[in-house]
Parts: structure tokens; C-alpha cells; sequence
């Protein structure tokens, strides 16, 4: 492990594919192709996309439970893709996720307290001797009464368990976390609960953490930046404050369409190609569906490229408009 | 067929074994070519109301109440009695299609199907009103997908078929239970526009269930707001978003993040009652800021707040007052800090 230098990204990938048929003759277009993302510490990064778009298969590539076909990630400037057996499973511990249903990431029959526990021993985080009180501390954090280490995921309901969830990945001591639409599988009275909580986490304990969901709202709650993904791609990224003013006609197109209290709802488009992108490799994933569609993007696939500051877009027709003021 | 007023009044879903009620005297009206939107959380009961509706209840489960449809009283019908009013008159759509989707019929036949159940035209002539169906709930190149199978379908194009399909039977009422939670939200305002569309077009009533504010309000006149089996707050969509009297209702309001939320989320403590675990006073009591003694002994009536408006809540004046006129924003906060 290198040492954590200041200003260096905690967790990165540079050009990660993951290309699940192995044939790239056929024209399958890969689940991420040639994404770049870095996160520093102490950030909430958040990850915006539809079903198909790519953002789940980028998270499991970043935690290694699955291996990128190309590109590397980095873990504190460690290359960690190349990586294997006991070496693995040790830099594994430093990387947690927490997933989206905590129904099933749960084992039903250990108590919730014996699922911390297993995870501070099998990682020799403490001597045993002290698991108890840090077990205790843990469920605390997470608001969960400590008197409950007995209790069985059963006996919670959905938010507890997402707690519970939740404080097993913190019982790692991880550098990241990584939540994979973490809230929604959860009623809207107990998403506030769990959003905040991750929240504190954050501005407490200086957690660093890739939120992913498909909910806009949920990110500009969350994230200090957020990135967009089609087709496998990162089609724009953008720093949460001052708030964006989105360029990508796909970014437009979602936010549109997300319904809005006290809002009618717009005018919707006969939807095209899903957020996996049209077939084929080369060309930008989203013309088909594009209202600014050019000749170009039928053969390049655009770049990210800066357009204000921390702001990138990948989109040929955004970066032939002219250059807007700084005001904007 | 010409929509006419759906009437239920003190409706009751029970556990047939143990008589644990989990929906407990609803009642609501929706007037011809309305739209009327459930909403709330898990095992609030709405899907069950709706279900109840035209006797689609789980097995185990029996509903007791007055249910009128026009002139035509639903409920205590036999079988056979029902099976002129599913699908003809009133029809139901789920929020998985593919449930309601054989996978081995190509969907065209599948509807062609449900045409000639119902006494309808010859096969041939079938065929083509299944094209047009299909056309109608914006399936482009339709003669030629009618040919294709579910699977070769996407999760948005199932759910057109699933509707073109509810809608074969020329049906009055549409019931739609979360017809797009599964969807990504570009495929969902593309049905919901279409639920819409079809609502102006053919004077066709629609019950939507949601658990999505966002949804109710894009697409609901009237809604309900439902808790542990009771309906907590009826009225204008519009108004009861804009300025609720029902803390739950406010609650949930304000827990959700709204664009640009850069305050703090004010989330409900607690979490939803088990039917089982609900006393006699006010189901929402325990998770309540406002609740008092009164709350918990007995249970609550429902209180007009304005005309076509109602609230379960003793202290609805208080809450009210509370929510102050303008945007979401505005009002939303009363609670915090």
C-alpha cells in the first residue's frame, strides 16, 4: 500500500471497461466502457443513471466483486484491479457496500450484533475483548438502540435494517462506502431517516462514499458532485453548489421527466432506446434518442470535456455551442 | 361505455381466519372522467381498497362495505355477475406487467384474446383492432410487434401492452396500482402521459395508486392519503399538497428531498405499525409530534377542513395553520430546528 498523500484521490478508476460478452466482434456494447472517475476524501460522489445505464456494474468493478475487463482502480494511489487472493481480500475490507435491498443482505439467522461482530474478527480490527463495546458504539451510531445486538433482521423493519447494514459496513472501517440505491427500496418516511443519517456520517466522521440512485433528488440532498451515466458512459459530471445549470440534452431529458409536487407533468416523448445505449461501439450512446443530434456523434463517441468550472460534458452539440459567460 | 360515478362507502378489508382488519371504513367517491389518486406507504392499505373495488382481493382476505358503480351495486356479486364487469367495465392494470402477460402468446393474439372473450369481433377484424390498440398506446411499428412475445418487449413497452390490453374491453374505469414504480422515470412520464391522454379522450375514469406525491400530483384530481388501513386525509390534490391538515401527510411532505433541498430532511421517527400492533386511537399517535392524550384512547373521526376536504386528526387545525400558503418550500417547515 502506497502511503495517503494530501489532495490525492482516495478512491479513482481511469478508463474502466467491464465488457460482459467476451466478444467484442458482435458489436455488444460493454456495461461501462472507458469510464474515469475520482473521488476525494471526506466526498459524497453521486452516481446518476437509469436501469442499463452502467452505474451498479461501475460499483461492483470499484469494490472488486468484479474484475474491470480493462483500466485500473486505484484505492489511496494503490492499484487494487490487479490484485488477488489474500492481498484481495484484505484491500476488500477498506472498500464497503451497502446494498440496495436489506432484505437480502442480511443473513436471517445471525443476530444483528453477531453480523458486526463476525466482521471486526474475521478482519482483526480489535482483540476480542473489545468487539462488545465497539459493536455497541456502532448500532449507536446508526440509531439503532445497543440493547438490540440480540435481535434477528427479522424483528427490524426495512430502515433498521438499512441501519443495520449500514453500521456493518462502517464495522470494517472502511475508506469508502459505496450505496447502491441504498434508500430506495425504502418507504418515504424512512428514506428521510437513513439519507440523514448518511449525512452525518459524512460531515462527522469525514466518511468518504459513491451514492448511486436514480433519484435526482436524493443526489442534490447528498452529493457534493454528481455524475451522470448512459450507455455506460459518464455523459456529464458536475459540483453540486453553486447549483448546475446542466447541459447534456440526456441530464435535460431526466430531469423533466421527474415528477415534481405542485408540478404538472411535462409533455413526455415516446421513449426510445433505453438508457443502455443503441448497439454498437463506436458513436455516442444517446443519439438515437438526441433532439441535438449531429452527424458526428453517429461515429465519435464524445469526450468529457470542461465547460465551466467543475463541470464536464460529453456531448458533441454542447461543445459547438458558443461559450457561455461565467454568470451562467 | 360512458364512465358513471364509482361510490364506495365503509369499506372494510379483514383477514377472513382471525378478522384482523387492514383496511378499515373507507370511503370515496370518483366522479365520471376524474382521476383519483391512493397514496402512501407499505401495507397502507391502498392496493387493497382498489383490489376490493371489483373483488380482486388475495385469497384469505374478504372486504365488507357498500360498493356502487352508477346505478350498479358491486359489491356481493357472484362470479359470473363479476366477470361482465371486469374488464368491460372496469379494468385493472398491476404494477409488474409481465404478471399480467402470458409469455408464450404473442401479444397481439393476447389481445385478440381478450376482444373475443368479451363478444367482440371476428378474428380477423380482432387481429386489426389489436394493431390499433397497440398503435393507441404509442407501440410504433405496432402490425408488426404484435407478432413479437412479451420478452422482446422492454419494461416500459410491456406496461403499453398491459394497458392496451385493459383497455380491449373498452373498460369505463381504469384501476392502476403503481403502473410505474418499476419504470425508470423518462418510461414513467410516457405512461402517465398516456393514462392521461386516454382519460381526455375517452372520458374513462382512472384510480391511480402510488406511493410517489411527485406521480398523485402529476396525474390525480382527488386523492386519499392512506395510513395502517385507514384513509388519514381526503381532498383536492392540488390543496391537500399544498397546505395539508393531516401530520402525516405533512411529514411526508417534508421528507422528501425537493430540487434544490439543501435544508435538512425532516424525517417521521418511527417506522409503519404492523395491522396487528395498531391500538385503538389514532394509528399515527406513536410517531406523531402533535399527538396528546385524546390522541391514543379512542378512535379518531375524520373532520371536514374545507368543502370536498377531510382529516383524521384532532389537532388538524393546527396543522393547518402551520403550513403556510406559497410553495412546498415555504410551508415546509413549521418543524424544523
Amino acid at each position: 500500500m502506497s502511503s495517503d498523500a494530501p489532495g490525492q484521490p482516495v478512491l479513482e478508476c481511469r478508463d474502466l471497461t467491464k465488457q460482459y460478452h467476451h466478444r467484442p466482434a458482435h458489436g455488444v456494447r460493454p456495461a461501462v466502457l472507458d469510464v474515469s472517475i475520482s473521488l476525494a476524501r471526506g466526498e459524497c460522489l453521486g452516481i446518476l443513471g437509469e436501469s442499463g445505464s452502467g452505474k451498479t456494474t461501475l460499483v461492483r468493478c470499484l469494490s472488486m466483486l468484479e474484475r474491470p475487463t480493462a483500466g485500473s482502480v486505484r484505492l489511496a494511489g494503490g492499484e487494487f484491479s490487479s490484485l488477488r487472493g489474500r492481498e484481495l481480500r484484505q484491500i476488500r475490507r477498506r472498500v464497503q457496500v451497502v446494498f440496495q435491498d436489506p432484505y437480502a443482505s442480511l443473513n436471517p439467522r445471525q443476530s444483528i450484533g453477531s453480523a458486526l461482530t463476525e466482521v471486526i474478527h474475521v478482519h482483526k480490527l480489535l482483540p476480542d475483548g473489545a468487539i462488545p463495546g465497539q459493536v455497541a458504539s456502532l448500532l449507536d451510531q446508526v440509531g439503532i438502540p445497543p440493547g438490540w445486538a440480540g435481535r434477528y433482521p427479522s424483528e427490524l423493519s426495512g430502515g433498521g435494517r438499512q441501519r443495520v447494514s449500514i453500521a456493518r459496513a462502517l464495522a470494517a472501517q472502511p475508506d469508502v462506502l459505496l450505496a447502491d440505491e441504498a434508500v430506495s427500496a425504502l418507504d418515504a418516511s424512512v428514506q428521510a431517516q437513513v439519507l440523514n443519517l448518511l449525512r452525518d456520517l459524512r460531515e462527522q466522521t469525514g466518511l468518504s462514499m459513491i451514492f448511486v440512485s436514480h433519484n435526482v433528488h436524493v443526489l442534490q440532498y447528498l452529493a457534493q458532485r454528481t455524475a451522470v451515466m448512459f450507455g455506460g458512459r459518464v455523459v456529464e459530471e458536475a459540483a453540486a453548489q453553486p447549483p448546475p445549470d446542466w447541459l447534456h440534452p440526456y441530464t435535460r431529458e431526466l430531469l423533466a421527466a421527474v415528477p415534481v409536487v405542485g408540478q404538472p407533468l411535462p409533455q413526455a416523448r415516446t421513449a426510445g432506446t433505453s438508457a443502455r445505449g443503441g448497439l454498437g461501439l463506436t458513436g455516442c450512446p444517446y443519439r438515437d434518442r438526441c433532439p441535438l443530434r449531429l452527424d458526428r456523434c453517429e461515429q465519435q463517441d464524445p469526450e468529457l470535456a470542461a465547460v465551466a468550472e467543475a463541470h464536464l460534458v460529453a456531448c458533441h452539440a454542447v461543445a459547438a455551442q458558443p461559450a457561455k459567460g461565467p454568470a451562467s | 361505455m360512458t364512465a358513471e360515478k364509482l361510490t364506495v362507502r365503509d369499506l372494510d378489508v379483514f383477514v377472513r381466519r382471525d378478522a384482523r382488519p387492514l383496511v378499515r371504513g373507507v370511503s370515496f367517491d370518483v366522479e365520471p372522467g376524474s382521476s383519483f389518486g391512493f397514496v402512501g406507504e407499505t401495507s397502507s392499505g391502498k392496493s387493497l381498497t382498489c383490489r376490493a373495488v371489483i373483488s380482486l382481493l388475495p385469497a384469505g382476505l374478504q372486504a365488507s362495505g357498500d360498493i356502487r358503480y352508477g346505478s350498479r351495486r358491486l359489491s356481493g356479486l357472484t362470479l359470473r355477475e363479476l366477470s361482465a364487469v371486469r374488464g368491460r367495465t372496469i379494468s385493472m392494470i398491476f404494477q409488474d406487467p409481465l404478471a399480467a402477460l402470458n409469455p408464450m402468446m404473442r401479444v397481439g393474439d393476447a389481445i385478440v384474446q381478450v376482444l373475443r372473450a368479451h363478444g367482440g369481433p371476428d378474428r380477423r377484424a380482432a387481429t386489426e383492432a389489436a394493431v390499433e390498440l397497440l398503435e393507441r398506446v404509442g407501440i410504433d411499428d405496432a402490425a408488426r410487434r404484435a407478432r413479437l412475445h412479451p420478452h422482446e418487449f422492454s419494461g416500459g413497452m410491456r406496461q403499453r401492452v398491459a394497458i392496451a390490453m385493459a383497455l380491449a374491453a373498452r373498460p369505463s374505469l381504469l384501476i392502476a396500482d403503481e403502473p410505474t414504480s418499476a419504470l425508470d422515470v423518462v418510461v414513467q412520464a410516457g405512461i402517465l402521459d398516456l393514462l392521461d391522454r386516454l382519460r381526455r379522450e375517452d372520458g374513462m375514469s382512472l384510480i391511480l395508486v402510488s406511493h410517489d406525491f411527485g406521480v398523485i400530483s402529476a396525474a390525480c384530481d382527488q386523492l386519499a392519503v392512506m395510513y395502517a388501513g385507514q384513509v388519514v386525509e381526503q381532498g383536492p390534490a392540488s390543496q391537500v399538497l399544498s397546505k395539508p391538515a393531516h401530520p402525516y401527510t405533512a411529514g411526508l411532505l417534508a421528507s422528501l428531498p425537493q430540487p434544490g433541498q439543501s435544508r435538512a430532511l425532516v424525517p417521521i421517527p418511527g417506522s409503519v405499525p404492523d395491522p396487528g400492533e395498531i391500538g385503538a386511537g389514532c394509528a399515527f399517535a406513536p410517531r406523531c409530534h402533535l399527538a396528546q392524550e385524546a390522541c391514543r384512547s379512542e378512535p379518531v373521526p375524520l373532520f371536514d377542513v374545507a368543502p370536498g376536504r377531510t382529516s383524521r386528526c384532532l389537532r388538524w387545525t393546527d396543522v393547518y395553520r402551520q403550513e403556510a400558503p406559497g410553495g412546498p418550500d415555504e410551508g415546509r417547515h413549521a418543524v424544523v430546528e
